[in-house]
């Protein structure tokens, strides 16, 4: 069993209650952190921590938290990003439907190293029952003294309020975010200014993912430095991966970054194996929008080395052979699936989602379901490849937010590793309607130079 | 006007607005447009949203263009219970695509229809954020998961007896 820091008590009976988790050691860290250190010392703790944002970007918290600009009499704004909308990403919802107090511990301890009085959990409208969850624990957390006035006396007000999502894959960009909480449509904002400086209301605000806030919780109670030293390199910590697709045990894991690619998808004690003893062809290790690949250069990188789940080792070979950690949404394709098809429903999400605010999103995306359906439904032209190549290169970095790189990239990568197959679909039009490439060479050994 | 929240609703309505700072009330319009829909008979006709502007003190421009933003809204009426659907690719991968196939069947309903008895509407949705637990489909404010083919006919034979029951 590998380490746990945010599930350890998942399974603990009534740990959803205030009772169950205070008994269990909850809130001994938000005791810690307001009682007995400085502003300055948690910031510091979170920085010596490594802990990157766990919604997708991994950029480093405990800097983010360090750019917020603090003018005189201004208030300032935590923002917990509960949007989680990336297919193949269900990790948040978990964590905050069994351990909502942990997140509102997290989210305590770091209102009051950014300052924030009022600080909002943005959370997307479908989870209705989860955010009545976190109302019911607020509720509790309130009437034990753990937000409202003068919290255990420090003189340190802060009250956390649910706002609801209403459907918006675009809400989880932070500017989008910050649009919809002041009651707008969900447009991405030109950075700079950033929310650091301007943000909700034009105030100053931080804007981080639910397991990021939560992970302050291990990280204050056993110190910066001892949660670094769990993981590799600079994944340091555990991460939450939701596990989905074609194994055999769906769900949400908690890994320390240390354990193989190979690993994770076969052991029993995460993924349990591909489901019907099928043969693996493809993952999206990160979330839709990173890039898909084939088995083997899933298990192993282009050089022939065992694939680590971690930041670095799903990154390496860059997008010609690595792809991301993102958010951790682990997507498992069996031998049986047609990658077309796949690409073309990834396709039909980004074209739905975008805002629609910039002209290469708001067309291409259209465009891209368009042909991919066209080469779906056997009516496909040899050159729909090369126009497809064109037009995700002619989204990707020419849009305000990253949903246009977020939906170049799956299309890019299914043609970059997949081309065979989407060729067989072109050439092979009535066959491609009845039948399927199947797994082919993408599971064989790649050829390393010696 | 006669749509108009009742006291009960009002009530939820000043909490919703009492989340925001004084003088940042349209930061509300999100959830007060649930409210309004849960209180209006599911869906947001142009005489709900006009209420939730003058209620929030702003323009009515700036209550519609939010409302066909999003996609939880409806601007159109509904069933009684709405089957949404997911359809997107990890969903796809476990077998979705039967599901709504069977669910049309069933019902004798298209994607974007209601059954002629007004009780059931199918609507194909994108990622709902449980693919682990796919294929899946948003029933109101719950999520029906893991979904056969005898579940479907299991939930929509208990959404029938729940209405039986209700008249």
């Amino acid at each position: 069993m590998g380490v746990k820091l945010l599930l350890e008590k998942a399974n603990v009976p009534g740990i959803r209650t205030y009772d169950v988790y205070r008994r269990e050691g909850g809130y001994a860290a938000a005791e810690k952190a307001l009682k007995e250190m400085s502003i300055e010392a948690i910031v510091e703790e979170v920085k010596k921590s490594g802990l990157r944002g766990r919604g997708g970007a991994g950029f480093p918290a405990g800097m983010k938290w360090s750019f917020i600009a603090k003018p005189e009499g201004v208030p300032r704004h935590l923002v917990c990003n509960a949007d989680e909308s990336e297919p193949g990403t269900f990790k948040d919802r978990y964590l905050m439907e069994f351990l909502p107090h942990l997140l509102i511990e997290g989210l305590l301890i770091s209102s009051y190293a950014l300052g924030s009085n009022d600080t909002y959990i943005y959370i997307r409208g479908e989870y209705a029952w989860v955010a009545t969850i976190l109302e019911d624990a607020i509720v509790e957390a309130t009437k034990n003294g753990w937000l409202g006035k003068n919290i255990l006396g420090t003189g340190f007000d802060c009250m956390v309020h649910v706002h609801r999502g209403a459907g918006a894959y675009i809400c989880g960009e932070e500017t989008a975010l910050i649009e919809s909480l002041e009651g707008k449509r969900g447009n991405p904002r030109i950075k700079p200014p950033f929310p650091a400086i301007q943000g909700l209301w034009m105030r100053p605000t931080v804007v981080n993912n639910v397991e990021t806030l939560a992970a302050v919780v291990p990280i204050i109670k056993m110190g910066g430095e001892e949660y670094a030293k769990i993981g590799v390199g600079r994944s340091t910590g555990t991460k939450l991966i939701s596990a989905c697709g074609n194994i055999n045990k769906p769900g949400v894991y908690e890994i320390d970054m240390t354990i193989s690619v190979e690993d994770f998808i076969y052991s029993d004690e995460y993924c349990g194996g591909i489901a019907g003893g099928k043969k693996l062809k493809a993952c999206i290790p990160g979330g839709s929008s990173v890039p898909i690949l084939p088995a083997n250069l899933l298990l192993k990188t282009a050089k022939g080395e065992t694939r680590y789940m971690n930041y670095e080792s799903l990154s390496d070979g860059g997008f010609a052979t690595g792809s991301m950690m993102g958010s951790g949404g682990f997507i498992i394709l069996d031998e049986d699936q047609c990658i077309v098809k796949n690409t073309l429903t990834l396709a039909r999400f980004y074209r739905h989602e975008s805002c629609g605010q910039c002209s290469p999103c708001r067309e291409g995306t259209g465009w891209m379901e368009k042909i991919l359906q066209k080469i779906e439904l056997g009516k496909g032209e040899s050159s729909d490849i090369d126009l497809l190549w064109d037009i995700q290169r002619k989204i990707e970095g020419n849009t305000i937010c990253p949903l246009g790189d977020a939906a170049a990239w799956p299309v890019a990568a299914a043609i970059r590793h997949f081309r065979d197959e989407f060729e067989w679909h072109i050439n092979n039009r009535e066959l491609s309607q009845t039948s399927n490439f199947g797994l082919q060479h993408y599971a064989d050994p790649i050829h390393v130079p010696a | 006007m006669s749509l108009q929240f009742n006291n009960e609703q009002m009530t939820e309505f000043k909490s919703l607005v009492a989340r925001y700072p004084e003088g940042k009330q349209k930061s509300a319009l999100l959830p007060v447009l649930h409210l309004a829909q849960d209180s209006f008979g599911g869906w947001l006709p142009t005489e709900a949203m006009d209420y939730v502007a003058s209620l929030l003190e702003i323009e009515p421009i700036e209550v519609y263009e939010v409302a066909t933003f999003y996609s939880m809204y409806n601007l159109k009426p509904v069933g009684k219970f709405v089957f949404e659907v997911c359809q997107t690719g990890p969903c796809m991968i476990s077998g979705s695509e039967n599901i709504i196939a069977y669910i049309q069947k069933q019902l004798d309903i298209k994607p974007g229809e209601t059954t002629k008895d007004g009780m059931f509407t199918l609507k194909l949705v994108e990622c709902l954020g449980a693919c682990g637990y796919a294929p899946m489909m948003q029933v109101g404010k719950i999520y029906r998961e893991h979904l056969t083919k005898e579940k479907v006919d299991a939930i929509i034979a208990e959404y029938r007896m729940q209405v039986v029951a209700l008249n």
